[in-house]
């Protein structure tokens, strides 16, 4: 009967191969597609050019396809899968060069790279192709840290950030790992942890409008802690989540406000910053 | 702290409900406060990630397995329970299993019941069914016998009054039960007891639910805390257990993966105090038990879930609380918003396919599909992804053929359509998408400041002067 308990011993440590063991990681491309955003696109072009220009630092070419637009996300989360696809299909057709892509946003990376395929198992090409190009989407944190391996020169003054991550960037990208392992490389940057930190700021795309009390509640308590949290400043790779956070920050008066992390990033490398 | 109970508000549409829940500070401090705890009780039981994230994969297999033999199982269940000298009943509404229920007490001309923790029940409203037919009904979990004197629902499945604090439990037992006020638990407690003790006696049944039904050998395993259930299920002469179809599961072998984590996602307890394993009434050689066992199965559109392979995972749920614990969206309104007896994620993706999505049309929306449910759940349901589906399923032509869910459709909108469509033919002609940032970033001073429901708790957020398109083909020509 012992074989009963196999499973169950409350601590039993072993040597388990996950099955979520990491990404591989291929070495650096001379050459990425930037794919902006939606919502980078129209309230946060800086940190898509401050993304180009790190890139381009790391001695990348950053092509920008001009026809490209939003990933889909959206509709997608609201139930209109039909439009989903469409939005889906036009930048698959895009974005399937071979050529990497690297995405400013973890939620919209965690979008192309872990749900294109599925949108299409009806479509059996486009399924390949959402696979191929799965495989080839980057969210930028981690392709500067896994791919590119940057080691970052912080140029500039002592300052403490805090650190909030988009939920499923956290989920299906790792970002807030990525974030933490850039933010550490800088000498002069303490990164400050808040209270409640994983838990999720209240955008969720239409959620914010859908049910908009809950939603403000949820992102009155993350605006909150952040301002206990002692930080200077709050870095995100999400600007979903940074547009929600920001409004609120901004609204309630709040000494405090956040910046995309590749702004911050390409700050901190400058001289005299 | 306020003077008054709170009074549960289970007035108006999801939405009121939850701003007057959101408004009660006291409410929400009751639950930010349990919930914490419970989560950090949970982090503590599953020290070893790898252990957990282990046993999680085991358990998702284990019921995805169950599920996928569901009817052999159900006959097999029957059969050994059968051959154990309890008695099976079929109900495939709420309605029938409480007919049935009330003709077994009938049959006892049974006036008294003791029941112990069960949600199936709470979806039957055995409770009052009962009442109308001049039966008394009494919750012998303390939770719910809480509940239960203040004419309430519970707002937790696992904790039934969590809402409360324990001030409010003391303030309410002294109402109802006259005595001294004490906001000690265990004299709390104790009070509960000696009150139940008595009723344990007298009762001519006792009611329960079921945690797993194990088909190979015909053995209901019913887990607490409390002795409740035990004494619910040994001292009245009948017991009659009531749970829904999906309960199910092979063997005894596949109850201990479970149950391990069952009561470390819960509560973060290695294992309950009591654990049940009720296999049959008492023998003829036997000096105590039940003269008499009955199971009564509930369907109440079970089967129509399972019937769709996606949202059939919604079945594996072994109703362990933790995705409420976990929900940023639950912590803050509570279980009463919710307005149904399943509240949280797993009510979210649940209660349709009971009372139909069109009796819950909210039920999908409320969800910031933040994951944090999807994560924590101990059989892997990914509750993020069956909430994306009945928001798929809610916005569905009401005519079309191919709803999964009874109530779809309830959220047509022809003007949602219309501008879905519009941002579908907008995303995809790249000119017209171009022409539309340039207009909006160039106009983009005359954007009203309040943008509502945007701007009820943020300022309006104001396009860039230039858009990345913009700015990236200046870049790229500039480099050229
Ligand atoms: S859905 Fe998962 S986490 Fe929620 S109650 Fe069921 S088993 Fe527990």
């Amino acid at each position: 009967m012992t074989d009963l308990f196999y499973d169950a011993s409350p601590n039993a440590t072993r040597i388990v191969q996950s099955n979520k063991a990491g990404r591989e990681y291929p070495e650096k491309p001379d050459r990425v597609v930037l794919f902006g955003t939606c919502v980078v696109d129209l309230f946060f072009p800086e940190a898509g050019m401050d993304a180009i220009r790190l890139l381009e630092h790391q001695g990348i070419q950053v092509d920008f396809p001009q026809n490209q637009s939003c990933c889909g996300q959206p509709a997608w989360t609201s139930g209109y899968r039909e439009q989903a696809e469409s939005v889906a299909r036009a930048q698959l057709a895009l974005l399937d060069t071979g050529t990497p892509v690297v995405v400013p946003s973890g939620s919209c990376a965690g979008m192309i790279r872990h749900h294109y395929p599925g949108l299409f198992n009806h479509e059996p090409q486009t399924r390949d192709r959402a696979l191929r190009v799965a495989e080839n989407t980057f969210e930028l944190t981690e392709f500067l840290l896994n791919v590119c391996r940057v080691r970052l020169q912080d140029r500039g003054r002592h300052r403490q950030v805090a650190l909030h991550t988009s939920c499923t960037a956290r989920r299906e990208m790792q970002t807030h790992h990525h974030a933490r392992g850039l933010l550490a490389q800088l000498s002069g940057v303490t990164r400050v942890d808040h209270d409640h930190e994983s838990e999720c700021c209240g955008f969720g795309g239409t959620f914010c409008v859908r049910m908009p009390d809950i939603s403000g509640a949820m992102v009155a308590d993350k605006t909150q802690s952040l301002s206990q949290s002692g930080a200077d400043e709050l870095i995100s790779a999400d600007c979903g989540c940074l547009l929600n956070i920001n409004g609120a920050m901004n609204r309630q008066n709040l000494n405090l406000k956040g910046r995309h992390i590749a702004s911050f990033l390409w700050e901190r490398c400058q001289e005299g910053s | 702290m306020t003077q008054s109970i709170p009074v549960t508000n289970l007035d108006g549409d999801f939405k009121t409900r939850a701003r007057h829940a959101l408004d009660d500070a006291q409410l929400r401090n009751n639950f930010r406060t349990a919930m914490d705890g419970l989560m950090h009780k949970r982090e503590q039981a599953f020290s070893d990630p790898q252990e957990r994230e282990d046993l999680r994969d085991l358990g998702n297999r284990i019921r995805a397995r169950a599920l996928s033999q569901l009817p052999d199982l159900l006959d097999q269940l029957e059969q050994r329970l059968t051959a154990n000298g309890v008695r099976v009943h079929w109900a495939e509404t709420t309605e029938e299993a409480n007919e049935i229920v009330h003709r077994l007490i009938e049959a006892q001309e049974g006036r008294q019941v003791v029941k112990g923790k069960s949600m199936v029940s709470e979806e039957m409203e055995l409770n009052d069914y009962l009442a109308e037919r001049d039966i008394e009904c009494l919750e012998s979990d303390l939770g719910e016998y809480t509940v239960q004197l203040d004419h309430e629902k519970p707002s937790h499945i696992i904790m039934p009054a969590i809402h409360k604090n324990a001030r409010q439990v003391a303030r309410l037992f002294q109402e109802k039960l006259g005595g001294e006020l004490s906001d000690d638990i265990h004299e709390l407690v104790g009070t509960g007891r000696q009150i139940l003790r008595q009723k344990f006696m007298e009762a001519d049944v006792g009611v329960s639910g079921v945690n797993f039904a194990v088909a190979e050998t015909g053995t209901l395993v019913l887990v607490e805390n409390e002795g409740n259930g035990r004494m619910s299920t040994t001292v009245p002469p009948v017991h009659i257990a009531v749970t829904g179809i999906e309960k199910v599961v092979a063997n005894l072998r596949d109850v201990v993966p479970l149950l391990s984590l069952l009561t470390r996602s819960a509560l973060g307890q290695p294992i309950t105090t009591y654990i049940n394993m009720i296999s049959g009434p008492r023998k003829d050689d036997e000096r105590d038990g039940p003269r008499e066992v009955h199971l009564v199965l509930l369907d109440n559109g079970r089967s129509r879930a399972f019937a769709d392979a996606q949202l059939r995972q919604t079945l594996n749920c072994i109703r362990c609380g933790a995705c409420m614990n976990h929900c940023p969206v639950y912590t803050r309104v509570g279980g009463h918003t919710y307005g149904e007896v399943y509240p949280g994620p797993i009510g979210k993706i649940l209660t349709p396919h009971l009372v139909g999505l069109d009796r819950v049309p909210d039920h999908p929306s409320a969800s910031s599909l933040c994951g944090a449910c999807g994560d924590v759940c101990p059989v892997k349901i990914p509750i993020p992804e069956l909430l994306q589906r009945l928001r798929e399923e809610n916005v569905r032509h009401p005519e079309d053929s191919e709803a999964a869910v009874a109530g779809a459709g309830s959220r047509y909108s022809n003007r949602e359509q219309l501008i879905w469509r519009g941002w579908q033919w907008l995303n995809t002609h790249p000119r017209i998408y171009r022409l539309f940032l340039w207009g909006v970033t160039r106009l983009r001073r005359l954007q009203p400041a309040r943008l509502r429901p945007w701007t009820d708790y943020r300022s309006a957020p104001t396009p860039a002067a230039r858009s990345l398109h913009e700015q990236a083909r200046n870049h790229m020509r500039s480099k050229s």
